[in-house]
């Protein structure tokens, strides 16, 4: 039985002191949806006449990947990444460390390789270990973690809390990083993003280019 | 490969009450190629002086250790015991593991040899002090012999023998070899306590060195020339076996080298442990569930709550707890308890490994619990004779109870793995995480309901608790294990009726580290907590008051309130709880600091513990082992669970979702060891029961919500 | 054929490339105190130091050390690794010892980062590692004794 357990939701257990059900949550790694989820292609947007409108509309089917776990675990609100589609903390418990790398003796690398790694013959519900040459967490301002996509959005084209960057650099980022990229290719037994990257790119592309409206 | 011709050569011997036969191994015949793997007795060139001490010529005094050591020290806490009546020096002490012998090595409080019940130091207590002072009478009686100088004016200090008249002194190697020939004292003189010299000091462990740089060898770590590597496919049901299997792919696994069907499952042979893991994951298995358990963890819960209804078997039947109830202005409360399953998930998984000799007798490398027992099942399925196969205990990886086992059914799996080869290649069986996981021997589940009543006067005045769950001990009737410490409850409460109800499952039970005490310490602990404050009470002066016939209860509870200056002001955002349990004879009261951690569960700061367990041999170990019974017991109670899905599937299968405590999670812990010339008792379980409930009292008056399932964090999150 | 160092000297394996360095470094090199736990980079019993930093070897795929510099319990040295293990026996940490190897490894590479470690550094360097027995209270100590030995 997988949940979707959020800190907010635990704490309103308690406050409540809320009638507890018995059950567990799934640390399992992801149960595969069965069909992969496809992004819209940009075509499907022109018929919005009104560009800002368009913008959004973009923007919004590009968040089916912003707002997925496989992205926003490594976006998370705290030092600690998030795993699996149940967005529960990570474990073992990491920390962010300098340049989201991890820290002395743990670092990301400890587990994290260069390459997702099939796990052979040990627990059925952990079938690979994720990894990618540039592995890390993104910086804590850009955190999507428990934000709703207007405000992603907002963020992601604010200089103080992008890294910087420009919306050419972002939509490049989205579109051809390598790490980002990862989130289409995670590993057995982890729920791809959905689309693919190029489709993704497309429509951040597309967004940029009709004035990068945000979602209110 | 390897030669190895036992001899035993059996000597009448007696040590103190005749409770010793002792017995000396001949040496063996080592083949000339490399084996990594402790032989169990220890270097067969040394001198024995009885069963349990061997002297070398260079000075070195080998305690022969009926008791495996898995971390609870026994090897330390013994050898203390030898080298205080033997008046040796503890740089010269060393530990082994003995031989399997259920007589000469038995638990002399179980009749046969085997570790548990925290009983390693009480059982062995008087046995070791006289196998210490026999070998010094004999070491004595070699010297004076030698030195042609009466017996009586001989002392022996630090391990130096010495004769003041003549200025003569000699360590022990000297006499050893003729020592080991005298004949041992019928009685020998034992020392008063007054005078102990070693015991009671903080010792350094004899284990640790090897602990510290990779050289300690555990059973997984034996590997001999030619050696196959093995591993079996089990089902993810109990009860279920094997229907038909295909094993094409796995065959084709570079490395596999063979496949075969166990009783148990699928057996994979290799020449290396992956391959036998990557060979068990190409194996297509169709499993039978005719016989398997097919409820659910749920299922059973609502099944057992069912059993209270009955009458059930009455383990303590004290007053009169209808009437108690239905009292004047008497005022009930009612919780209903529910425990899971629980593994023990010792850090090294449960392994073997075979080496037959060229006379056809097998030694066997494990971390035996019951070695005798251990013994006998691997003889009787390979088809020896016993005398024939050796089982040499190694230096073990944990176990908290699961690698005890009546019947030795993990040894009847690796001996029918070896047994289904030839034989000719040595053989090292091993257990995956998943399999232990899934292996089921948890401690029981269990559904406890409780009634509690209080008079008018604010008087606790009626207890009525009934317990279902498995009888580990598989009793028809009232099996104690079921109702430790609730049967025999310390409170002064007049009424008092505790029922059992035995449950029959396919899952099968084990002890757990403090057995029974791990569900009733919880269950009365908690409800104490909860009347003593219903009635408006303190929860220390509460119990204290309802101890009024149990003076080693009120020592320790007033200690640790002492320690955790109970009554003063706690930090914001925290609470404090109590608990106090008495298990295996020894008694521990722990206080908890706790507050609610960013992710809506106990953050336990800090842990205040008392223990008496009579005469300390090594404070230094006693402590080691609350700090980790506290650490262990708030792990499970916090995150653990083996639970059977819809189906009776097993859903957990590694630490990914059965979680250990780790260090970020671990309190600050604080110990007093209370002085007490009572005799030792146990350390290993003790420091787990209370930790439980304590945490569960702070959690209820942090948040208002009692603990009534757990584990606690679990349950928060669904 | 992977090439790689082991404790300083140069090693091959030509075995199955997905083997896990932890049975290339105990069913074929015979070093035992590298230990299995889980299998999946859980309980860290299997740590070493792959190319100076902490690495589980359980998920680690010999085909990706090929290169690189393996150095396990049985090979550390330097004066984090001797002050680490004396002060692990000097309190006593171990308790059936079976995860020491993989706590020793991850506290010697978190010294090696920072010498005078904050509780919360250890915690971070150690989380990965379990202990069953607990001993997790000494471990935290002895690191801090560690790093005093090595100010003074």
């Amino acid at each position: 039985m997988i949940r979707n357990i959020t800190f907010t939701s635990i704490s309103v257990c308690l406050v409540l002191n809320a009638v507890i059900a018995a059950s567990n949550i799934s640390w399992a790694q992801d149960k595969v949806a069965a069909k992969a989820v496809e992004l819209k292609p940009v075509s499907t947007f022109q018929s919005i006449t009104d560009e800002k409108q368009r913008s959004v509309a973009l923007f919004e089917e590009a968040g089916k990947v912003i707002q997925h776990p496989r992205c926003v675990n490594c976006h998370p609100a705290t030092d600690r990444p998030l795993q699996n589609l149940t967005m529960h903390p990570h474990q073992p418990p990491v920390t962010r460390g300098d340049g989201g790398m991890g820290v002395p003796g743990m670092m990301c690398t400890t587990c994290h390789g260069s390459e997702n790694v099939p796990v052979i013959g040990q627990a059925e519900t952990i079938k690979s270990i994720p990894g990618n040459p540039n592995w890390h967490l993104a910086p804590i301002e850009m955190a999507w973690e428990g934000k709703s996509l207007g405000a992603i959005c907002a963020q992601i084209k604010d200089h103080e809390r992008n890294g910087g960057k420009s919306i050419d650099q972002i939509v490049e980022h989205m579109g051809q990083d390598h790490l980002v990229g990862w989130a289409w290719n995670p590993g057995e037994g982890r729920e791809p993003a959905p689309g693919t990257q190029k489709a993704f790119g497309e429509l951040i592309k597309a967004w940029a280019q009709t004035g990068a409206a945000c979602p209110s | 490969m390897t030669v190895h011709s036992i001899k035993s050569t059996r000597r009448s011997f007696l040590a103190g009450a005749g409770l010793v036969i002792g017995f000396t191994l001949a040496p063996r015949m080592f083949s000339a190629r490399a084996m990594q793997g402790v032989q169990a007795g220890g270097d067969t060139a040394l001198s024995p002086m009885n069963a349990f001490v061997k002297i070398g010529a260079d000075d070195t005094v080998t305690v022969l250790s009926k008791h495996i050591e898995f971390g609870q020290g026994p090897f330390t806490g013994l050898a203390t015991i030898v080298a205080e009546e033997l008046d040796a020096d503890w740089s010269q002490m060393r530990a082994v593991h003995s031989p399997a012998d259920d007589k000469v090595y038995a638990n002399l409080a179980f009749g046969l040899q085997g570790t548990g019940g925290s009983t390693s130091i009480a059982n062995s207590y008087e046995q070791l002090r006289k196998a210490g002072a026999t070998a010094r009478a004999m070491l004595v009686a070699a010297a004076a012999e030698e030195w042609k100088v009466p017996a009586s004016e001989i002392t022996v200090e630090k391990g130096r023998i010495k004769h003041a008249a003549t200025s003569k002194e000699s360590g022990f190697g000297a006499f050893a070899s003729k020592a080991a020939t005298k004949t041992p004292p019928a009685e020998p003189r034992l020392k008063d306590p007054k005078d102990f010299i070693l015991i009671g000091q903080e010792l350094p462990k004899l284990d640790t060195v090897s602990k510290t740089n990779g050289k300690a060898v555990f059973t997984l770590d034996v590997t001999a020339d030619n050696m196959l590597y093995a591993t079996v496919a089990h089902p993810d049901h109990f009860g279920a076996t094997v229907k038909s299997f295909d094993d094409l792919q796995a065959r084709k696994v570079q490395g596999v080298v063979d496949v075969r069907q166990i009783p148990q499952g699928v057996a994979v042979y290799a020449e290396n442990t992956f391959a036998a893991l990557k060979g068990r994951a190409a194996l297509e298995i169709e499993w039978d569930l005719t016989k398997a358990e097919t409820r659910s963890s749920d299922q059973l819960t609502a099944d057992y709550e069912k059993l209270f209804a009955e009458k059930g078997l009455a383990a303590t039947n004290n007053g009169d707890v209808e009437k108690a109830f239905s009292g004047n202005g008497v005022q009930s409360i009612e919780a209903v308890l529910a425990f899971p399953f629980l593994a023990h998930a010792p850090m090294e998984p449960l392994d073997a490994v075979f080496v037959k000799a060229v006379d056809g007798s097998v030694d066997i490398y494990t971390g035996a619990q019951f070695p005798g027992m251990d013994k006998s099942t691997a003889a009787k399925v390979l088809g020896l004779d016993p005398e024939k196969v050796r089982v040499n205990t190694q230096i073990t990886g944990g176990s908290f109870g699961r690698k005890a086992q009546f019947g030795s059914p993990y040894m009847q799996e690796a001996a029918a793995v070896f047994a289904a080869t030839d034989g000719n290649r040595p053989l090292k069986h091993m257990w995956t995480r998943e399999d232990d996981i899934r292996g089921g021997y948890y401690r029981p589940m269990y559904v406890h309901k409780m009634r509690g009543a209080v008079d008018a006067d604010g008087k606790i005045v009626g207890w009525d608790q009934s317990i279902v769950g498995q009888s580990i001990m598989a009793k028809a009737d009232l099996d104690e294990t079921s109702v430790e410490g609730a049967s025999n409850l310390p409170y002064d409460i007049p009424n008092l009726r505790v029922i059992s109800h035995n449950t029959t499952l396919v899952v099968p039970p084990l002890w757990w580290r403090s057995v029974g005490h791990t569900h009733t310490g919880f269950a009365v602990e908690t409800f104490v907590d909860e009347l003593l404050e219903k009635v408006g009470k303190d929860p220390v002066e509460g119990r204290l008051a309802l101890l009024s016939k149990e003076p080693r209860h009120i020592a320790t509870l007033k200690k640790v309130a002492e320690m955790a200056n109970w009554g003063s002001p706690v930090p914001e955002g925290r609470q404090r709880g109590v608990a106090v349990v008495k298990s295996f004879g020894s008694y521990v009261a722990q206080i908890v600091e706790v507050s609610v951690s960013n992710e809506g569960s106990p953050r336990v700061h800090k842990v205040w513990c008392a223990v008496d367990c009579g005469i300390a041999i090594n404070p230094n170990v006693i402590k080691a082992q609350m700090e980790g019974g506290i650490g262990y017991g708030l792990g499970a109670v916090l995150f653990d669970a083996v639970t059977l899905g819809p189906g009776g599937k097993i859903i957990q299968s590694n630490f990914h979702d059965y979680r250990s405590l780790r260090i970020n999670e671990m309190p600050a812990v604080e110990v007093a060891v209370i002085p007490s010339g009572e005799p030792p008792t146990g350390v290993g379980e003790p420091g787990v029961p209370p930790i439980g409930p304590a945490v569960a009292n702070a959690w209820r008056r942090l948040t208002n919500s009692p603990v009534r399932r757990l584990p606690i964090v679990n349950v928060l999150s669904a | 054929m992977i090439t790689f160092k082991l404790n300083g000297q140069q090693r091959t394996f030509d075995g199955d490339p997905d083997t896990p360095l932890l049975w290339v470094l105990r069913d074929f090199e015979k070093l035992t105190g590298t230990k299995y736990g889980c299998g999946i980079a859980q309980c860290g019993a299997c740590t070493v130091h792959l190319d100076g930093m902490t690495r589980r070897s359980c998920i680690t795929p010999i085909a990706t050390v090929d290169g690189s510099e393996v150095v396990t319990i049985e090979g550390i040295e330097g004066k984090e690794a001797e002050a680490v293990q004396k002060a692990w026996v000097a309190i006593d940490v171990p308790q059936c010892g079976y995860c020491q190897s993989g706590q020793i490894m991850s506290a010697v590479s978190l010294l090696q980062m920072t010498p005078k470690p904050s509780d919360d550094d250890i915690d971070g360097a150690m989380a990965g590692n379990i202990c069953r027995c607990a001993t997790y209270q000494r471990i935290r100590q002895a690191i801090h004794d560690a790093a005093d030995t090595m100010e003074g």
